[in-house]
């Protein structure tokens, strides 16, 4: 186990030292001793009780061992709190030179790229550096795991990204409602994005059987995807969002989307074509967006939508605890494993059980944490799913495929999740996959 | 430079949504368009606690009055801390502070900076600077009060040959003094300057005082025989708050005016009041997306960093009110008199306020 020190900053003398200060991060359940608070914004959970049903995998655990697995995830993470500092910093600082400094080497090298080998070269720099700065860093930084350092320049409230969805509304429909409910169907739009049928329990409609050709188009245009989805025009239509949020959202989108646009099909290609290179600048800057949005779709569905992945019920969390709401987590989460250039590669979304669980913690400390989460899960006996990219973005596909057509079965009420669907089938066993040791 | 700014532009409309800087960064460490920062170029141990510690500050420092202090931030273990310290070198020269390592900040700064470390800034501010007019001054220091007041003397005797200064300094022992060698010398080179070393501990052979004593500041005698004129000179004090409480009552009480004391006073520490702290409460930020459960005697500016927010913050004594956060609701309690207040949008200081039950801050 960590070593399990809760270190509080030593100020200076005149100041009280902040001892007693506990933080909590944003989705996750609050001390509920102020219940309700005074403008409650989260759903705030109970430490000990039952949900109204709890999920299929763990029903085998009694109310007590629920309660006892929270204490522990708890303890884990703080465990990781007291111990982060300068060699954390370093490592984001790292990764944060590296991508600048790829892009700028990836964009010169495609002013030159009337030459085929600098066209490749170019674009694989510049693809790479869209990687790692969506997902290692941008994700990361807006997921606030770096926001301790309390560095302005690497902050979750002053970030932005090389995305056409403006951070502000990734952060509301990524961080506030899919990370808090996290594969709730109904709750979640990120199952399916609203558009896609990618869970059992949704009901088959006719259009569902365009699902292969919406997610083969989704997925090189993915950035445009998230963008349109975090408009939220289906709550807009149910009268959740107002209009006049949307015109806001909408404006912002619009300004971020003629930046983002200008930059790479407009201003890079005009460079280019200085040195006669600007139709293959395009070309470069085109492809170089393209396999960056196919590799975090790729990522993204590997995260959620594996085999052995659960949904839930509006009434498995019904009064669900924190022990519960992390269960959720693990349930309704898959890892990938690999190398450490993968977990890199993905943002360490490869760690997704880790990071749902502890989204805020800085993402270099993930595979720290998966050692305790898998003897976690272990002993307590819930499924831990994760295998190689290729089988689960596979599985992910499959899924895409079989849900576009309707059920097969009579179908059972969508309450009742473990009706014998393949998809929540009963829980030892269930994961086939090789428990493949945490690469590092 | 409008050729610059509009290349600038240009330049933008490649890097957005980063700036420029942002990728001048891999090569300059000072450029950032967020953050003002400096590059350590020298570092000088002072006595066996203070260093002094010269930086070259980027672009946006404004060159410092003497007698001015500075927001510096320094990263410690990962963590951004910042706190305010004089400058005490003199104007027009590259700033430099001196530290004495008390607190964790400060230790820091003392003990482990180097040559090439970066600093983070905030432009010079504050006034407790020389005066517009010459007039015949008296510094009255204490500890690391002497500081803002070295700037003032460097400054000042070098150029001014009709300067009238007298230097009360109040230390430990001649070891402990700062500046020590450095005020003797100037002293002897220049006439217009006078040094009156007072020790509490040990006295030297520069000692004013016999005994080692403190400096008795509740009535003349003491100052009657260190500056005999002292009630006609611009008098400039800075020290412990007891220290300055004590001059500032001898001024009000025996100087030329009773209503008010010719005395211009720089405070490093404020007091809170102990056991002003009541039940503490959870503090939520609400752009920053942040909560923490703080006890009642925790400021809400230590609460918010803790947690990661980027605070404002200045003196962190609840003067400069750089550190002012609009409540959005909730109560907070005034931990130098203990009130508890909190109207809706009210700005709050947030250095010398505590959570007094739930409260919202619109950051």
């Amino acid at each position: 186990m960590p070593t399990l020190v809760h270190k509080s900053a030593p100020t200076e003398t005149p100041v009280p030292s902040p001892s007693g200060t506990h933080a909590t991060q944003p989705g996750q359940p609050t001390p509920a001793t102020e219940p309700g608070g005074i403008r409650p914004r989260k759903p705030i959970l109970a430490a000990t009780g039952a949900p109204a049903l709890r999920p299929a995998a763990a029903r085998h655990l009694s109310d007590e061992q629920v309660y006892q697995l929270g204490v522990e995830l708890d303890t884990l993470r703080d465990s990781i709190i007291a111990t982060r500092g300068a060699k954390d910093a370093a490592y984001i600082r790292r990764v944060i030179r590296a991508q600048r400094t790829l892009e700028v080497a990836g964009r010169a090298t495609l002013m030159l790229s009337k030459k085929k080998t600098a066209l490749v070269a170019g674009t694989a720099m510049l693809s790479v550096a869209k990687i790692l700065e969506n997902m290692e860093i941008g994700h990361n930084v807006l997921h606030g795991q770096w926001d301790w350092m309390r560095d302005p320049d690497i902050h979750s409230t002053t970030w932005e990204w090389d995305f056409v969805t403006p951070a502000a509304a990734w952060k509301h429909t990524h961080n506030d409602l899919h990370h808090t409910w996290t594969n709730v169907i109904g709750k979640d739009k990120d199952v399916g994005y609203t558009t896609l049928r990618m869970a059992e329990d949704q009901p088959w409609k006719p259009f569902n059987i365009l699902n292969p050709v919406i997610n083969a188009v989704l997925a090189p245009f993915f950035e445009w995807g998230i963008a349109i989805y975090d408009l939220e025009l289906e709550a807009v239509k149910d009268g959740e969002k107002s209009k006049a949020d949307l015109k806001r959202d909408l404006k912002a989108v619009g300004r971020k989307v003629v930046r983002q646009f200008t930059k790479d099909y407009v201003a890079t290609p005009a460079a280019a074509a200085l040195l006669g290179s600007g139709k293959q600048a395009l070309i470069g800057t085109f492809t170089a967006n393209a396999i960056r949005n196919v590799w975090a779709h790729s990522v993204i569905f590997c995260g959620h939508f594996p085999d052995g992945v659960d949904t839930f019920s509006e009434a498995e969390i019904e009064g669900e605890t924190r022990g519960d709401w992390y269960i959720r987590q693990m349930l309704g989460s898959a890892n990938i494993s690999g190398s450490k250039t993968m977990h890199l590669m993905t943002g360490n979304l490869s760690h997704q059980i880790e990071h749902h669980c502890f989204p805020d913690l800085p993402s270099n400390r993930y595979h720290e944490v998966a050692v305790h989460m898998r003897e976690i899960t272990e002993r307590y006996g819930l499924p831990y799913t994760t295998g190689p990219i290729h089988r689960q973005v596979g599985q992910a596909w499959a899924k895409v495929f079989r849900l576009a057509l309707p059920p097969k079965k009579s179908r059972t009420s969508p309450a009742a999740p473990d009706a014998g669907s393949p998809e929540s089938a009963p829980t030892t066993g269930r994961s086939p996959l090789p428990m493949v040791a945490s690469a590092l | 430079m409008p050729q610059i700014r509009a290349l600038r532009r240009v330049a933008s409309l490649l890097t957005t949504p980063l700036a420029p800087e942002d990728f001048f960064g891999l090569v300059n460490p000072l450029s950032s368009t967020r953050q003002l920062r400096g590059i350590v170029t020298k570092v000088t141990r002072e006595t066996a606690d203070s260093t002094t510690v010269a930086f070259r500050p980027g672009k946006g420092w404004n060159a410092h009055a003497a007698g001015q202090w500075a927001r510096i931030g320094v990263e410690i273990n990962g963590v951004r801390q910042w706190r305010s310290y004089s400058l005490s070198a003199a104007a027009g020269h590259d700033p430099a502070i001196t530290v004495t390592a008390i607190g964790f900040v400060s230790t820091a700064l003392a003990r482990d900076t180097k040559v090439g470390d970066l600093l983070f800034l905030d432009p010079p501010q504050g006034d407790f600077v020389l005066p517009e007019h010459p007039r015949p001054l008296l510094m009255l220091t204490a500890g690391s009060g002497l500081t803002p007041v070295m700037s003032m003397v460097r400054t000042l005797v070098p150029r001014r040959q009709d300067a009238d200064v007298v230097l009360i300094h109040s230390a430990r022992s001649p070891d402990e003094a700062l500046f020590h060698d450095e005020l003797l010398e100037m002293a002897d080179q220049f006439p217009s300057l006078k040094v009156r070393h007072w020790y509490t501990r040990d006295t030297g052979p520069d000692a004013s005082n016999d005994e080692p004593r403190r400096l008795d500041l509740t009535d003349t005698t003491d100052l009657e025989s260190l500056c005999p004129d002292w009630r006609d000179r611009a008098a400039y004090a800075c020290g412990p708050a007891e220290f300055l409480d004590a001059a500032d009552e001898l001024w009000l009480r025996d100087g030329d005016d009773a209503t008010h004391a010719n005395l211009t006073i720089e405070r490093f520490a404020t007091v809170l009041l102990p056991g002003t702290g009541g039940e503490g409460g959870i503090v939520t930020f609400e752009k920053s997306d942040k909560e923490v459960e703080v006890d009642g005697d925790v400021p809400l500016l230590d609460a918010g960093e803790d947690c990661g927010v980027v605070m404002p913050s200045g003196c962190r004594m609840g003067i400069c009110r750089s550190c002012l956060i609009p409540l959005v609701a909730g109560k907070v309690r005034d931990l130098r008199t203990g009130e508890v207040h909190g109207e809706e949008g009210e700005l709050i200081q947030t250095c010398v306020n505590a959570a007094a039950g739930p409260v919202h801050l619109d950051i």
